[in-house]
């Protein structure tokens, strides 16, 4: 696999997974949610993967700032800033792509501190940081790509019996208890999608 | 500083940004400029960080903005669409932590008298049903 295609290819398959699951995450947000995680994040994947001949021709920064902002505009859901911010407080440090894991977890801790400053939020309650901040550990502890999905699986799974304290979930209290989080689910979706892409699949 | 500070409805379905907007100028008149906006990108329920950064700007005054909101993504969207504005205009720029409807009557009311952007939030937050 060229290197100036991983762009490309990070772009397909995240946008190929969000298409994929919309309808899952949906269910899952309609549990205890709002029940627009799926459609939201499915049109604003949609609006980068109608412009990702353009992604293949940028460099890594600009492409995660460009994909940034087009969730930031698109999503209409909280969502869109968490992950929006995500990608362009990562597309202000990286000017190139990650060579190694451990620049590849500087990247994921500017992720993890967006999202927890967007969402004025933490571990712990329910949300999408619970599966980022023990990705992003791996990910400098060791970078194995097959351990960075066991633990999105097993973070994700750890969603299910906490109580929510953060966005409309929070409204539900203990009745958040026993389902999954739907921006947990999401981002283990996106994290096997960029670990596909690495292990050349 | 000349003008008073504006007021920005922000909610998940156009119909209560416009109906909440309408109740304000029934109420309070129309020396406050009011925009309101609702609904996703695509019309359905939910908010949209650019029409909120247009409303925003629709209405801008030097002597601030107050934006009402109604539930979590509406502030979160709301938040974005400020710091989208830059520092300097942002800045001049704050959610009021207060309900909707009662929380943009009672600012735009305390607006109308010429108030400044904190007593403006404070007023609005102050509000006890």
């Amino acid at each position: 696999m060229a290197d100036d295609r991983l762009v490309a290819r990070l772009v397909a398959s995240t946008c190929a997974t969000i298409e994929r699951h919309a309808e899952e995450l949906t269910a899952l947000d309609q549990a205890i949610g709002d029940g627009d995680h799926g459609t939201n994040l499915k049109r604003g994947f949609k609006a980068i993967a109608d412009e990702a001949a353009d992604y293949g021709r940028m460099d890594f920064g600009s492409a995660l700032r460009k994909a940034g902002m087009v969730l930031v505009m698109k999503v209409g859901g909280a969502s869109g800033p968490l992950f929006g911010s995500a990608l362009m407080d990562m597309g202000k440090i990286a000017a190139e792509q990650p060579r190694t894991s451990a620049q590849a977890a500087t990247l994921l801790q500017a992720a993890v501190d967006a999202i927890k400053k967007r969402g004025k939020s933490n571990i712990g309650a329910k949300t999408m940081l619970d599966v980022l901040v023990p990705v992003q550990a791996a990910v400098a502890d060791s970078g194995d790509i097959a351990r960075i999905r066991v633990v999105a699986d097993v973070a994700l799974e750890a969603t299910r019996p906490m109580r929510a304290t953060k966005g409309r979930a929070a409204f539900l209290g203990e009745r958040s208890v026993g389902h999954l989080d739907p921006g947990a689910r999401s981002t283990t979706l996106l994290v096997h999608a960029v670990c596909d892409v690495l292990e050349g699949i | 500083m000349t003008g008073t500070v504006s007021i920005v409805i922000v909610s998940h379905s156009p119909e209560v940004a416009r109906g909440a907007a309408d109740m304000v100028r029934q109420m309070v008149g129309s020396d406050v400029p009011v925009a309101h906006c609702g609904g996703n990108p695509e019309g359905g329920l939910g908010t949209d960080v650019g029409r909120i950064k247009t409303a925003i700007e629709s209405v801008w005054s030097e002597k601030g903005v107050a934006v009402l909101v109604d539930l979590g993504g509406a502030e979160t969207n709301s938040e974005m669409a400020i710091e989208l504005l830059g520092p300097e205009r942002g800045g001049n720029v704050v959610i009021c932590n207060a309900p909707i409807v009662e929380g943009a009557v009672m600012a735009a009311t305390e607006a109308a008298g010429g108030s400044d952007l904190k007593t403006v939030k404070a007023t609005a937050e102050d509000f006890q049903s």
